[in-house]
């Protein structure tokens, strides 16, 4: 053999070989014992907590099926990116936990496993799931790509002991209400009311609900972006206000991101905070379950033009098989077992979070004054966020522009119409050129 | 081996006493094993080629496509959007186009400063160092620990140094030294330019430190012992000594500062995370935003051939410009 043709043989050889290797490390199943990764997300008061929470369950599920179950939990802030690059690659886990606004948005990727009616009789059939849980499971009129397994509701959280002393009966049910009850209790070092204001997330969320108060919507009904109305300006102005011209949020908020403002509502900094399922975060830094209360959101009184009654978005967790799996039966097996009325009970009292199928609710745990009015805002005065698949940017591009309202009130400038409609303005046309 | 040897050594060595005859010998055994040095070179060429080459190629393919959340798991799928992304990205009026020149002007003014202040720091404290006395190790290696230290350990703990209300600097600033009224934001809005100057110069000044250093031991020290016998004092010494036998390492030392502070992703990411304020938003971490939060791989990658494209032109005029002068000296 010639040098020459020995080197091309070699070459060749070398770039072939990584292929070659990559491909068989696939097979996960060794000797008919099937093993699935589970990629969880973070419930409870930390990640360790969560697996000391899913570890007893996912026993459970080994000794009933024989099945094992390799737990990832993984943080919120991070669970985004690490499905996006399981997306890519094609290499991911076989069943994981998505938060349910990015159920439209990851559907249109077609990583995850649509649930057409074969696949939902699977699991037990769409029948066993709430109406309310299952309408943000992806976007309308195709099968959804995900289950609901934990449901959520924002809520009012109002530290009780705070109020008696300065003299109020009852938590506020507008939002004038709030901003003169949070006046008197913002004194010293203790703030009316805290915001999670540097996380993008959150701040999303409160824009959706407050858009919807102010008759504002983020799309239209083509899917297009609508990002830049009055409405939306009106709604956005509302809840920076509180900060900016209020004075009743701490300007350290901005730099809130991993669940600060719990902490300050727990160790007494904070008089009041917008939440969903804070309790166990709460329980975490050592306040009495005793010491507050939880009421609905307020709304904005009078309401605005062609304002709905709205005061939270329909939140929760899905739960989703992802479309290259090799164990299609076991996650399957494993997505009912998860939301069997028995495993619905134990998970959702753990993370004080509400059930998504109407069996678990004959549990006592379920029939409190505090899961009552969630049930009562989820029936009736929350609405899903937009089922595009641009929501997701909506998330990052407007609760970002948000971000940087706040940092500009915190520093003490003013916030006008015009600045935040700017902002939006630049985040609708980032939209737009993406799509 | 010394027919693999034989080529690099240059024609200068080759020049010296050796006979005829031997010159003769060495290159017919050359000639008959001419694809030894490369096949020699091929496994570092195949190398090149999976690290550098074909992440670059593939690079610029995506810019040219449409690779948005609709295509990631099938990217052959993606539609040719041809120099689409790139007019977007170009268009300065737009609000994409505005925010890129707007990052590469807070970058540019990062990297000058980054630069200036490490070659300043590096150039002052090796100077200084280099004459013997007690301590000087210690001194060296202390000035070293934060080029040595991890960069997220040594980032993250600047941010919490920087938090407004719990952190150490707000505390000396505000609570000590009372130089402020009201306590500032030290990673948000304006300020935000500052802290991540202060500590990427922190940061990465050892390295200057260290690589001028090693300059300056290269300098023989007669040249020193003759100028003082000429009656040169510290200043006439630097600046007739010291700076021009240093013109060889500061040419090599510029360029990768610069190289590395214009990249630079570490610090912003970890000091700011994902969202950096506008005052701070660097090139990496505005093209990391632009293609993993809006999930547009293609919008992206425009940006990162652009950037490319402008490293390159950067590189090659500032090594045309440099070695001309050092040719004409």
């Amino acid at each position: 053999m010639s040098p020459r043709r020995f080197g091309l043989l070699a070459a060749a050889a070398l770039l072939v070989a990584p292929a070659l290797i990559g491909c068989s490390d696939n097979g996960s199943s060794d000797g008919g014992s099937t093993t699935l990764t589970y990629w969880a997300s973070n419930q409870g008061s930390s990640l360790d907590n969560d697996k000391q929470v899913l570890q007893p369950e996912l026993d459970k599920f080994k000794q009933q099926t024989g099945i094992t179950v390799k737990l990832e939990v993984i943080g919120w802030p991070d669970l985004l990116n690490r499905i996006l690059a399981a997306t890519t690659s094609g290499e991911g886990p076989d069943v994981l936990n998505i938060g349910n606004t990015w159920s439209a948005t990851l559907q249109a990727t077609g990583a995850l496993l649509p649930f057409d009616d074969a696949t939902m009789s699977a699991i037990g059939g769409k029948d066993r799931f709430l109406a309310g849980s299952l309408s943000a499971t992806g976007a309308p009129g195709k099968p959804p790509t995900a289950v609901p397994i934990y449901s959520l509701a924002y809520g009012l959280y109002y530290n009780k002991k705070m109020f008696a002393a300065a003299g109020i009966a009852n938590p506020p049910a507008t939002w004038s209400e709030l901003v003169t009850d949070a006046k008197k209790l913002t004194h010293g070092n203790q703030w009316g009311l805290a915001l999670e204001a540097g996380n993008p997330t959150e701040n999303s969320h409160h824009a959706f609900a407050f858009s919807e108060q102010y008759g504002g919507s983020w799309f239209d009904s083509a899917g297009k972006p609508t990002f830049d109305t009055d409405a939306n300006v009106a709604a956005l102005k509302r809840y920076i206000d509180f900060m900016a011209t209020d004075k009743i949020v701490n300007p350290s908020d901005v730099q809130y991101t991993n669940n600060t403002s719990i902490t300050d509502f727990a160790t007494g900094k904070a008089a009041m905070i917008l939440w969903q399922a804070a309790d166990s975060g709460i329980k975490t830094h050592g306040m009495n379950p005793d010491d507050y209360g939880v009421a609905p959101v307020p709304f904005e009184d009078p309401a605005p033009a062609g304002g709905k009654h709205v005061n939270s978005m329909v939140a929760g967790i899905n739960m989703a098989v992802f479309s290259n799996t090799k164990h299609k039966d076991a996650a399957l097996k494993f997505v009912k077992f998860m939301t069997s009325d028995a495993e619905q009970m134990t998970l959702n009292k753990t993370y004080a979070s509400l059930p998504t199928v109407q069996g678990a609710y004959s549990d006592p745990a379920f029939q409190t004054a505090t899961v009552k009015m969630y049930q009562q805002v989820l029936s009736s005065t929350a609405a899903p966020l937009p089922a595009v698949p641009e929501e997701s940017q909506f998330e990052t591009l407007v609760g970002g522009a948000m971000k940087d309202l706040f940092a500009e009130a915190a520093s003490g400038k003013a916030v006008t119409d015009a600045d935040i409609k700017s902002k939006l303005t630049a985040a609708q046309q980032q939209v737009k050129a993406g799509g | 081996m010394t027919t693999v040897t034989t080529p690099a050594a240059g024609p200068g060595t080759a020049a010296g006493g050796k006979s005829a005859s031997t010159k003769k010998r060495r290159r017919r055994r050359v000639k008959g094993n001419r694809a030894t040095p490369y096949l020699m070179l091929l496994l570092a060429i195949i190398l090149e080629l999976l690290v550098h080459i074909i992440p670059m190629i593939t690079g610029v393919w995506m810019s040219l496509r449409g690779l948005t959340q609709f295509y990631i798991r099938n990217w052959s799928a993606a539609p040719f959007v041809g120099l689409g992304n790139f007019r977007v990205t170009l268009d300065f009026n737009s609000p994409i186009g505005g925010n890129l020149a707007h990052s590469l002007g807070v970058t540019a003014g990062y990297s000058a400063l980054t630069v200036g202040f490490c070659w300043l720091f590096g150039i002052t404290a090796g100077v200084l160092l280099q004459r013997p006395f007690r301590g000087r190790g210690l001194l060296r290696t202390v000035f070293l620990a934060p080029y040595a230290l991890p960069a997220y350990a040594a980032v993250i703990t600047w941010s919490f140094m920087l938090q407004r209300d719990t952190g150490a600097v707000n505390h000396v600033l505000v609570d000590e030294l009372h130089l402020f009224h009201s306590r500032p934001f030290w990673l948000i809005g304006g300020n935000s330019f500052v802290s991540l100057v202060v500590v990427s110069v922190w940061r990465t000044w050892p390295f200057a430190l260290l690589v001028l250093t090693a300059g300056l031991q290269t300098i023989p020290g007669e040249l020193y012992e003759a100028a003082a016998m000429d009656g040169a004092g510290f200043m006439r010494q630097l600046r007739s000594i010291t700076l021009p036998m240093l013109r060889p390492v500061n040419q090599v030392l510029l360029l990768v500062l610069f190289l590395w502070s214009f990249n630079d992703f570490n610090t912003p990411y970890v000091l700011f995370g994902s969202a950096a304020p506008h005052a701070a938003d660097l090139i990496s971490i505005h093209i990391y935003q632009s293609s993993f939060v809006t999930w547009n791989f293609g919008l992206g990658s425009a940006m990162s051939v652009l950037l490319l494209l402008f490293l390159l032109v950067v590189t090659a005029v500032y090594l045309y410009a440099t070695s001309r002068r050092r040719n004409d000296a």
